[in-house]
Order: C-alpha cells, then sequence, then structure tokens
C-alpha cells in the first residue's frame, strides 16, 4: 500500500468565550437572527479600530499550553488582504510571522498503539460572515451574508503532515475537540466549531489541499475520496497537481478550485492597530485555570475507581461523560457505573445519534441503578427506563410504574415456580433424569405467568433448588 | 478675507449677553455665504439644537457654545461623513469618534464638515470630490492639505476650532497656507477611534486654531488614552506656560535649503527675531533626509490600499442598483467611487505589498523609519526643538501642479515627523507677497508644551508684529 502523508489546518471556534475577538459583540449567536450580534467593529465601519480581547487570548494560551506547544515571546497580528463579501474589511485580521505558539503534540490510539501526532503552530485570527445561497451554491442567483460570525475568535492549529490515514485524521480531530471541550472555551456541537483544510499527497506525488472541511466525519469521507482520486491518476501514470479542491459535502467528493499558479497573494502586513503582545507573560495567569485533561483524567479513573482502561478511555473521550460518571460513581458502585454509562447509554446514544449533551440528568440514572442493584428492576427493565428516559423523557420511577417493570415479590416467584413445577411434570422429569435444558422451558414457564415481572437470575435459581429438593424426594 | 476669531472673541460676546442660539446661527450663515467652499456638509440642525441646549443652562463646559467645525474624516454620529470621497457620499456613521464625543463632553458645537482631500490623500484639496477649497488669502490658491477646508475655515473665520488629521502634514500643511495654527501631537496621545483610516501608523488626530492657546486648549480636550484605540497611551496633556528663553534650538539644514527662496526668507526672518530675543539656535543635519518621502509613499500607501479595501459597495457608501456577480460589482462600485489620486495610490501600495516586493519596499521602508527615529533622538539629544519651514512653497494656484510627484516634494517638510511620530506644530511667522509662511517647530515626544510654548513666542514677537 503506498504510504499516506496527511497534515490538517484545523480553525477552532472558540465559541464558549463571552466576547468577539476585537469587539464586544456577544458570541451566542447560533439561534439568532442574522445580523444581530454586530457592531461597527465586526462590520468594518470606517474609523471602528479593532481591540484585543485579552480573555480569547489567553484561551489560546490555555489551548497552546494544553497541547504542549511553546507559547511565543512576543505575538503580533498581521493583515490578510483580500476580496471576498463575507470579509467586511477587505482584510482578515490574522497571524502570520510571530503566531502565539509553535510546536506542540497530541496523543491519539492508533491500530498500531499510541501516537504523538505533531503540530506546526497555533495562531490566532478572526472568524469572516457567512454566505448562504438560496437553493443551491451552483443555482443561487444572489446570496445573503450574516455578519453575526465575523469576528468571532478562531483558533488555527496546523499539524505537520504526519497523519498516515483518514481514520488517524479522524481520531486526531476527536481528541481535539475532547481537549477543547475540557478547556470549556469550545463546544464542538455547535455549527461551524471546527472547520478544517487537509493537506494530501501519496508518496512520491504533489499535493493537494481540501478547503473548509466543516464537519468530522467529512474530513474521514474527504481524505478517503482524495486518496483514491489520487490513487487513481498515479495507477494510470498522471501526475497528480498541485492544487486547492473544494470538498462537496453532499456529494462526498472533492472539486478542483485552483491550481497552484492561481494562488492568491494575500499581502500580508503587521496590522497597525494592534500592537504586539507579550504572551508569555500571561502564562502565570493561565495556568491556574487549565484543568485536570482528559489523558490525567484517564489514568485517575483508573486508579481512583478502578474500572478498566477501555472504560476509562470512553469516559473521559468527552467533559461531558467524564462528568457524569464521577456523579454517578460518588452513588453507585463505580464498577457499574462505568458499564452502564460507557456501554449501555453511549450505545443507546450511538444508536439515536444523539450527543452526550442531550442525556437526562445523572440523578436519574442513580435512580435507575439503585433499583437494579437491589433488584427491584431488572437489567432488561433498566435498559427499558433509560430508552424512554432518552427518547420522551421523564421521571424513573413513573416510568417503572406505567411500565409494570418492578421486578415481582420474591414469595410470588417461588408461588408461580411450584404452580409451574405441578403443571410440568414431563419436563421436571426430563430435568431430573439429566436434561438441564429442560430447565430453560421452566423459567419460560414462569416468566410467563408472571408476564415477564420475575427476575430471570432469581427464578432460575428458585427453580432449580426446588428442583434439586425433588430429586432428592425422588431418589 | 482673512478674519480668524479667537476663543476668547466668542466668550467675549456671550458674557455681553449674546445667546448661544444667535452665535451660532451667525456663524451657519457666514458658512454658507462662503465663497472658499470649506464645508463638505453642515450641521444645523444639531447645532442649534444644542445652542439651545447651552441657552437653555443644561450643558457646560470648557468649550461651551464655541463653534467647532470637523474634518471630513471625523465620524460623527448622525451626520454624513464622506472623507471627500463619492463613494461615502451619503455614509452616516451610527458612532462618533472619541475625539468628537470629548468635544461634545465639553459643550462644543459641531457646526459641520469641512472640504478635505479624498482620503486625505493630498496637499491641496483638489482632490477632493467635492470640488477644491479656496485659500482665503488669495482664492486662485490652493489652502493646503488635505486638511485644507479646516484651515481655511478657522483662516475665514467661519469656526472657531477645528479638528484636521495629520498623516504626513495635513494638518500643519493648510495650516501654514491659510495662516493659521496646526498641530499634529505625538503618535498615540489623541485617540483615532473614529478617524477614517488613511495610514494607522502614521497620523493622529490634532487641533487647527486661530491661535496657539486655542489651539492648545483643544488639544487638552482630545488629548487622552482611550480603550477603543489601543495605540493611543497613558498621557494626557496641559498647556502651561514657560519661559523658552533658554529653549535649545536646532534649525534643520536640509529642511530650509531646498525649499523656494520666499520661504527661506521668511523662516530666517523668524529665527532672527527669536534671536534678537536672545534665543539662541545652531544650525543641525537631519540625516536620511532623501529618503523620508520615498519611505513614507511606501508605507502610507501600503497602509491605506489595504484599508481601503472595505469600500466594495455593500454593506454602506456608493452602490449600484443593477444585479451582477460580485467581482464585478465591486470592481465597478470602486472604478466609479474612487478618484484618480486615491487609485494610484491603492496601485501603488498594492504593488509595495506584493510578494517579492514587499522585502524591497515595505521592510526597507520601515527599516528608514527606524533609522529616523534614531536621527531625530540624536538630535535631541543637545536640542529642545527644532525648527524649519512647514512647506517648501508658498501656497500656489488651484491646478498649477499636475505631476503626481511635484506634488508629493510638497510634504517633505512635513513627513519625517510622522514616520518619527513626534509632536509638531505649525505657526505662522510671516507674510510674503501677502500670503503666509508656516514655520514648523518639532518636539520629543509627548513634549508639546515645549512647543507650543515656542510656539506661542513665536506667535506674540513675529506674527503679531
Ligand atoms: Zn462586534
Amino acid at each position: 500500500m503506498e504510504e499516506v502523508i496527511i497534515g490538517l489546518e484545523v480553525h477552532v471556534q472558540l465559541n464558549l468565550l463571552k466576547s468577539k475577538l476585537f469587539c464586544q459583540c456577544p458570541t451566542d449567536y447560533h439561534n439568532s437572527e442574522p445580523n444581530t450580534h454586530v457592531c461597527p467593529i465586526c462590520l468594518g465601519l470606517p474609523g471602528a479600530m479593532p481591540v484585543i480581547n485579552r480573555k480569547a487570548v489567553e484561551a489560546g494560551i490555555a489551548v497552546a499550553m494544553a497541547l504542549n506547544a511553546e507559547i511565543q515571546e512576543k505575538t503580533l497580528f498581521y493583515r490578510k488582504n483580500y476580496f471576498y463579501p463575507d470579509l467586511p474589511r477587505g482584510f482578515q485580521i490574522s497571524q502570520y510571522d510571530f503566531p502565539l505558539a509553535y510546536g506542540g503534540y497530541v496523543t491519539i490510539e492508533t491500530d498500531s498503539g499510541e501516537k504523538k501526532v505533531t503540530l506546526k503552530r497555533i495562531h490566532m485570527e478572526e472568524d469572516p460572515g457567512r454566505l448562504t445561497y438560496p437553493g443551491t451554491i451552483d443555482t443561487a442567483r444572489y446570496s445573503l451574508i450574516d455578519y453575526n460570525r465575523s469576528g468571532m475568535p478562531l483558533l488555527e492549529i496546523v499539524t505537520e503532515p504526519v497523519i498516515s490515514s483518514p481514520k488517524e485524521a479522524r481520531s486526531f480531530l476527536n481528541k481535539l475537540r475532547t481537549i477543547l471541550e475540557y478547556l470549556g472555551v469550545f463546544d464542538g456541537s455547535l455549527e461551524g466549531a471546527m472547520r478544517v483544510d487537509a493537506n494530501i499527497s501519496l508518496k512520491g506525488g504533489a499535493r493537494a489541499e481540501v478547503k473548509n472541511i466543516s464537519s468530522y466525519k467529512g474530513v474521514e469521507k474527504a481524505l478517503s475520496f482524495e486518496i483514491t482520486r489520487q490513487k487513481n491518476l498515479l495507477k494510470r501514470g498522471i501526475m497528480v497537481e498541485m492544487e486547492t479542491r473544494h470538498f462537496d459535502e453532499a456529494r462526498g467528493v472533492t472539486i478542483s478550485l485552483r491550481t497552484k499558479e492561481e494562488e492568491q497573494d494575500y499581502r500580508y502586513f503587521p496590522e497597525p492597530d494592534l500592537p504586539p503582545m507579550e504572551p508569555r507573560s500571561l502564562i502565570p495567569d493561565v495556568k491556574d485555570t487549565i484543568p485536570e485533561l482528559p489523558d490525567a483524567k484517564r489514568r485517575r479513573f483508573m486508579e481512583e475507581y478502578g474500572i478498566s482502561d477501555y472504560f476509562a478511555k470512553v469516559l473521559t473521550s468527552e467533559i461531558r461523560m467524564a462528568d457524569y460518571f464521577e456523579k454517578v460513581a460518588k452513588v453507585i458502585d463505580p464498577g457499574l457505573a462505568a458499564t452502564w454509562i460507557a456501554d449501555i447509554l453511549k450505545g443507546e446514544l450511538n444508536y439515536r445519534d444523539m450527543e452526550f449533551s442531550e442525556v437526562f440528568e445523572a440523578e436519574k440514572l442513580i435512580q435507575v441503578l439503585k433499583l437494579l442493584a437491589v433488584k427491584k428492576i431488572t437489567e432488561k427493565g433498566a435498559v427499558k427506563v433509560i430508552r424512554v428516559m432518552l427518547d420522551e423523557g421523564g421521571d424513573p420511577l413513573k416510568i417503572v410504574r406505567r411500565l409494570d417493570l418492578m421486578v415481582m415479590d420474591l414469595s410470588e416467584v417461588e408461588r408461580l415456580c411450584d404452580e409451574v413445577i405441578e403443571e410440568n411434570s414431563q419436563a421436571v422429569s426430563d430435568y431430573i433424569s439429566g436434561r438441564k435444558e429442560a430447565l430453560n422451558y421452566l423459567v419460560g414457564q414462569v416468566m410467563k405467568k408472571s408476564r415477564g415481572k420475575a427476575d430471570p437470575g432469581e427464578t432460575n435459581r428458585i427453580l432449580i433448588r426446588k428442583l434439586k429438593e425433588r430429586e432428592k424426594d425422588s431418589s | 478675507m482673512f478674519n480668524p476669531i479667537s476663543v476668547s472673541e466668542v466668550r467675549e460676546r456671550y458674557s455681553q449677553g449674546e445667546s448661544c442660539y444667535d452665535v451660532i446661527s451667525e456663524f451657519l450663515e457666514k458658512i454658507k455665504d462662503s465663497r472658499l467652499n470649506t464645508f463638505i456638509s453642515i450641521s444645523e440642525n444639531e447645532a442649534l439644537a444644542m445652542a439651545e441646549k447651552i441657552d437653555k443652562g443644561k450643558l457646560s463646559g470648557r468649550l461651551k457654545g464655541i463653534p467647532v467645525s470637523i474634518k471630513d474624516a471625523i465620524s460623527t454620529r448622525g451626520i454624513r461623513t464622506t472623507c471627500g470621497s463619492k463613494i461615502l457620499e451619503n455614509y452616516v456613521p451610527p458612532f462618533d469618534a472619541h475625539v468628537i464625543e470629548r468635544i461634545k463632553a465639553e459643550g462644543g458645537i459641531i457646526i459641520g464638515k469641512t472640504n478635505m482631500d479624498e482620503f486625505c490623500m493630498g496637499t491641496t484639496t483638489e482632490t477632493s470630490y467635492f470640488g477644491p477649497s479656496k485659500n482665503p488669502w488669495d482664492e486662485s490658491r490652493v489652502p493646503g492639505g488635505s486638511s485644507g477646508g479646516s484651515a481655511a475655515s478657522i483662516a475665514e473665520g467661519s469656526s472657531v476650532l477645528s479638528l484636521g488629521s495629520d498623516t504626513g502634514g495635513s494638518v500643519r500643511c493648510p495650516a501654514a497656507f491659510c495662516g493659521v495654527v496646526g498641530i499634529k501631537p505625538t503618535y498615540g496621545l489623541v485617540s483615532r477611534y473614529g478617524l477614517i483610516p488613511y495610514a494607522n501608523s502614521l497620523e493622529q488626530i490634532g487641533p487647527i486654531a486661530s491661535n496657539v492657546k486655542d489651539a492648545a486648549l483643544l488639544l487638552e480636550i482630545i488629548a487622552g488614552k482611550d480603550y477603543r484605540d489601543s495605540t493611543s497611551v497613558e498621557k494626557t496633556f496641559e498647556f502651561k506656560l514657560m519661559d523658552v528663553s533658554k529653549v535649545r534650538i536646532g534649525i534643520i539644514r536640509e529642511m530650509i535649503e531646498k525649499v523656494d527662496e520666499k520661504v527661506q526668507k521668511e523662516t530666517w526672518r523668524a529665527i532672527n527675531k527669536l534671536e534678537e530675543l536672545g534665543m539662541n539656535y545652531e544650525e543641525v543635519s537631519l540625516p536620511m533626509m532623501d529618503y523620508t518621502l520615498a519611505a513614507y509613499y511606501i508605507l502610507a500607501m501600503s497602509e491605506a490600499s489595504s484599508n481601503l479595501s472595505r469600500y466594495d459597495g455593500v454593506r454602506y457608501g456608493y452602490h449600484i442598483e443593477k444585479e451582477m456577480n460580485w467581482n464585478t460589482y465591486f470592481s465597478k462600485v470602486r472604478a466609479e467611487g474612487f478618484g484618480d489620486e486615491v487609485k494610484r495610490r491603492i496601485l501603488l501600495g498594492t504593488y509595495a505589498l506584493s510578494a517579492g516586493y514587499y522585502g524591497k519596499y515595505y521592510l526597507k521602508a520601515l527599516r528608514v523609519r527606524n533609522l529616523i527615529i534614531q536621527a531625530f533622538n540624536k538630535l535631541f539629544e543637545r536640542y529642545d526643538v527644532l525648527l524649519a519651514p512647514t512647506m517648501p512653497t508658498l501656497p500656489f494656484r488651484i491646478g498649477e501642479i499636475q505631476d503626481p510627484l511635484s506634488m508629493y516634494l510638497m510634504d517633505i517638510n512635513t513627513v519625517p515627523v510622522n514616520l518619527a511620530g513626534l509632536p509638531a506644530v505649525s505657526v505662522p511667522a510671516g507674510l510674503n507677497n501677502g500670503l503666509p509662511v508656516g514655520l514648523q517647530i518639532i518636539g520629543k515626544p509627548f513634549d508639546e508644551n515645549m512647543i507650543l510654548n515656542v510656539a506661542l513666542k513665536v506667535e506674540e514677537e513675529v506674527w503679531k508684529r
């Protein structure tokens, strides 16, 4: 198999900060009318001047530290000049020389073990506005511009070309998202939160850049498509051209935008309205705000709760899940809590294509697991309650009552077992004569009589005891 | 036609019991009657409403009732701000510049927006979309630029104080040509918030007035840190009279030798007068003068090419009511909306920033800038102020200079100050053939008080004879 070389440029919106990068407009525009989160600064009105949001710089530093990058002594904003209607000043305030940080890495799991994806640099920039087209981009007669996004703080995180498969790219992005969410500056579920440009080449070929992939799944798709395309070209003896391509998410294909000769000249120069900063001086302030990060939490979970590496990994893959687990594990046996959250709950979520943020409160799961622990409900019943709560919401106890999931009293089960033994002498004698599978039939009969409310384990246990007594009696 | 009015004259009328409404009305009439095309917009309603408030005792402050005109490059909330360009002909800013807030807070009355070269790109107001202003001393001549409307308005007495902006001499040049006082403050002393940018790293808003004390008063009001301009500094300004007899004066040889004879003559006459008063001077050399103009224009045009990218007709300003694709649309808007000089500077600036030329031009210009700063620093080890004629010629005729390069040469004595971020004032120092000559006094950073005290001396002992 040919060697695949992938480098990513990830644009991360610091969408949990209160205000934009250079003005005081709020960042919570995602459910708002267009052009309602704007001011003279982010609309680029003449005479309005950018002012650096210190909180955004601190968030950038926190991210850089969490990614093990080296914060620079001096950092500077530059103007990146190009015309586009979503860019209200005709230039984007970004960074060029003197970025916020160089280096760093993210540890990911691959089929062949742990891998460090090394980073080239991390820099800050502002988001442009957003264009929407009535209908599709090809057929629309006009486009509409929403400047709510204009000036949103972005971090551009650039990896070295060290990623060797679409799957690795995906797990890098997942891990990056996890870390950013741990830092509390980023919500990966919001529209446009993470956008990726990918450089892909096969050994011996030129590299193509695929621009603006805007979903997590899209990255894997775009990369796979691009690799296949390049492989086919090489197979036919055609050189891969150095070019910029666009990913058409709907069709799952990449399309050529421009070749290298047509590359734009951005005429970078230092933004004269923003003096240089010394981000290293902010490190002491930021250091204390950095929470426990995923890898450290994973190790702690294993030690503190005695759960497996697998469970610890799944539970810490999302800060919300990790916090959720810790709440539950305070009251419920951690092993049980881990299984039910990492396996069952997570599985139910995946099945429904739901995010962990949409899960019911931890208190509700605690109630369910408490009922389970004292055998008031069966495992099956517990799963049923969880499903109902995910689909319809509601209170666990009420659901148990409504669906009649409370396990039958043991004396009642004993009585039903006696009845079933009386009524099925053939199966009983089969069992006693050594055909143990007859037990299943008997359990089934009890379950049937109880309309599923008897605990199957208990039923099993009781039946075996009673059958043994019979055996003794008959011998 | 040269009939300037001072702040104290207006205050005198108020103390005689005249109403602010009447005084302001009179100024508004004067603007309307003016033949000099000094104003682009008159804010009559706003000015009279404010005058009424003052008459009712609802407003006070250090500028109470004083009519102030504003260069049309400075944003005024609700009053159209064109920057002398067709592309902003109908643009009404939704916010006030910092300096406007300060003037309003002190009871000053904004009576209108003055004419200027389009986007401050010029030395005469001739590049204004609204036609050139005329020099009050001789209507066939230019008033200087780019803040020409402001200086002419002060000189003709249609306003008492004015704000201009100085990127490469745009306050000092028209002050010199119109026989009034213009200050270019130290970079960072005055917030640029709301000033429509031409070249951000070079420009400052500066006062223009009929006399040094009035200009100083306006500077006191507009100076000071503003968090909205990150390049503004934690400094204020207060004018204090001081003894200047022992001030060490350096005369910049390169700035005097190469200028017009008549200007040289008046400059030396002024210097000799100061000498008679017991002040000492030495002739000094400012190396790098040969490179300053080139460096200045490369930096200014580079920044301008980027600053002016925002005018695409999409959000505000000139637009075309016709369907076309984006590239055609914004190209057409800019082709129709900008004048020739603006286009020339955008093209040159774009060129200077282009890949392959950035190092050759932009970075080289930055190096020259650093050398100029060092050269000035060195001179200021030995001198408190540096003197030179503000302009290399007397005010010339409208239309006289057609060649852009000859026009750029007019800025030769003013641009070094902007490159170095220093304070300077132009004060009238003589008349030749009935035309004023301005003397430029350059100081150390934030030493406005020193240059203004020297300027006051020139005003009292030389200009007022
Ligand atoms: Zn804003």
